[in-house]
């Protein structure tokens, strides 16, 4: 009997320990949740009721008249992310791409993925003066297209470090089934490894996309900010992190209340931008695919 | 149809490891040969040489000379025109996981610019076919991933994969060695009947499947080949004292 009671213990201090792992994963989990959670409802709770028609459709009032919105800096976002998407997604990926399937183990390899992680490293408003000085002082002028250089080169690490990881995960035995059917190795990288690695690959470019549509150091001395209707990529641009700053910091309670509606639209903007892409393409995919 | 394969002074290396020494042997066309011995004696190497996936590793190295047909494959071709010729099938089975069972099939002609979707349809089903597969999977070729597949699916999708292309030659590195008991038996009886279209060279470690399968047998050791006959003759009364230990069971 006594061999027994001994067994009971056992399984009832099993049982306890489990419950308590259990918990810790909850409570951590939990405290992990509870800061995006707790901005957003706040961002709600300041924001939601400055939200208008006008605020998605007008540009901002001069200082002393109410109302006015963001319209401008809406879509002048859209235009930065757009220009960023379209150097920092190919750059990053392509880098990715020589990291994992054709530099493995040489030097230049091994120094474009130091450089990628020191250029992760590096203050964002750091970036906003190297473009200054090279794209806006050649130019002559701030621009939407210096705003757009600088989020794009942002963006190059976090999509390069994340495209070679999900290449190195796709199993070796796929690349040498393409190999021994004949094809040659650019095309089986481009045709099999990628798309295989490309759920991966585009979580990466979502991050990267995340991450600089919040930034606004880089767009101080390059986009510059405008409070009139621009989309030209020659003129200076507004942004939504940077019209969140100027009215944040101004003196007017009624440019207080558009700055948090501001960041309560930005922050859905991007959930639903990610929401998008991840939708587009993922319906592509087949019953049983891993 | 098949054609022999002759192999002469074959030596491989990785790094510095002498992987295989002065391999000399001639496989019939329109036969199964066998590939045996313990585990890391070259036969998996031996394989890769014939297609030229060897020297897919950066540190792999290969002299000698490998004639297929009338092709010298280390002289005369460069190595993507050989591996349309000679097919392969691997341990694992390593379907394309993001492709359909139909991409799966059509990829080798795919990705080298083939686009006539009709031929593609016909070589598509008639290669499901050849490899016993198409009546599990036709009414899914599109819908399914390959990787949706069991196992013992998958290594057949690999074996219509690799038959797709037309190639002359067929190499199974332990092709059922993955699979489970019935499985394995699906895949003997189709080496048994692909035998007479194609040259199969299969490397196996189950001695029973090479009586079952292959009319030829050779044994590796250590990275040399120690004995090549009729499988009959290396089953029944080998040569050499080292091929009888073997597949006596009193090592490797």
């Amino acid at each position: 009997m006594q061999l027994n009671n001994e067994h009971k213990l056992q399984t009832r201090i099993r049982a306890l320990t489990d419950v308590a792992a259990t918990g810790l994963a909850v409570l951590s989990t939990v405290l992990v949740v509870a800061p995006l959670v707790a901005i957003f409802v706040y961002l709600v709770y300041r924001g939601a009721s400055s939200l208008n028609l006008d605020f998605f459709t007008q540009i901002p009032k001069p200082v002393g008249e109410s109302g006015g919105g963001m319209a401008n800096a809406i879509v002048g976002s859209g235009v930065l992310l757009g220009l960023a998407s379209l150097i920092g997604v190919p750059l990053g990926i392509g880098g990715g791409i020589y990291l994992a399937e054709f530099g493995r183990g040489t030097k230049l390899a091994n120094a474009v993925r130091f450089t990628a992680d020191v250029l992760n490293g590096v203050p964002s408003i750091v970036m906003g003066m190297a473009v200054l000085a090279m794209v806006v002082h050649p130019e002559g002028h701030f621009s939407a297209f210096s705003g757009g250089v600088a989020l794009g080169i942002m963006m190059i690490p976090t999509v390069c470090r994340t495209s070679e990881e999900m290449l190195l995960m796709v199993p070796n035995a796929v690349r040498e089934a393409a190999l021994a059917l004949g094809v040659p190795n650019w095309r089986s990288v481009l045709a099999i490894t990628v798309r295989t690695a490309s759920p991966g690959i585009i979580t990466g470019c979502m991050l990267a996309f995340a991450r600089v549509a919040g930034e606004t150091a880089p767009l101080i001395f390059t986009a510059f900010g405008n409070s009139n209707w621009s989309t030209s990529l020659n003129e200076p641009i507004a942004a939504l992190p940077l019209q969140i700053y100027v009215y944040a910091i101004s003196p007017y309670d009624d440019w207080h209340r558009l700055a948090w509606a501001g960041a309560l639209v930005l922050i859905v903007l991007i959930v639903l931008a990610v929401s998008l892409v991840r939708y587009v393409t993922s319906r592509g995919v087949l019953k049983g695919a891993s | 149809m098949g054609v022999g394969i002759e192999v002469t002074t074959l030596n491989a290396w990785y790094g510095t490891n002498h992987t295989l020494q002065d391999i000399n042997l001639h496989i019939p066309a329109n036969h199964a040969t066998a590939l045996i011995g313990p585990s890391g004696c070259g036969k998996s190497t031996f394989v890769r040489c014939i297609n030229r996936m060897h020297e897919t590793n950066p540190i792999a190295r290969v002299t000698g000379s490998v004639r297929i047909g009338d092709l010298d494959i280390y002289a005369d071709a460069k190595p993507v025109e050989i591996r349309r010729r000679v097919g392969m099938v691997f341990q694992r089975p390593n379907p394309f996981p993001t492709m359909s069972i139909y991409d799966n099939v059509a990829a080798g002609l795919k990705l080298n610019g083939y686009r006539n979707r009709q031929v593609l349809d016909e070589i598509v089903e008639k290669s499901l076919k050849n490899s016993a597969l198409w009546d599990e999977v036709k009414d899914d070729l599109k819908k399914k991933s390959g990787a949706s597949l069991s196992g013992g699916q998958q290594q057949r999708l690999c074996i219509a994969r690799a038959l797709a292309v037309d190639p002359e030659v067929l190499l199974m590195d332990e092709p059922a060695s993955a699979l489970d008991p019935v499985s394995t038996s699906k895949i003997e009886d189709l080496i048994f009947q692909l035998k007479s279209q194609y040259t199969i060279v299969i490397v196996t470690h189950n001695m029973q499947q090479a009586a079952r399968v292959a009319e030829k047998t050779g044994f590796f050791l250590n990275g040399r080949m120690v004995e090549f006959d009729s499988t009959h003759k290396i089953f029944t009364n080998p040569s050499d004292k080292r091929t009888e230990d073997y597949i006596t069971g009193r090592f490797g």
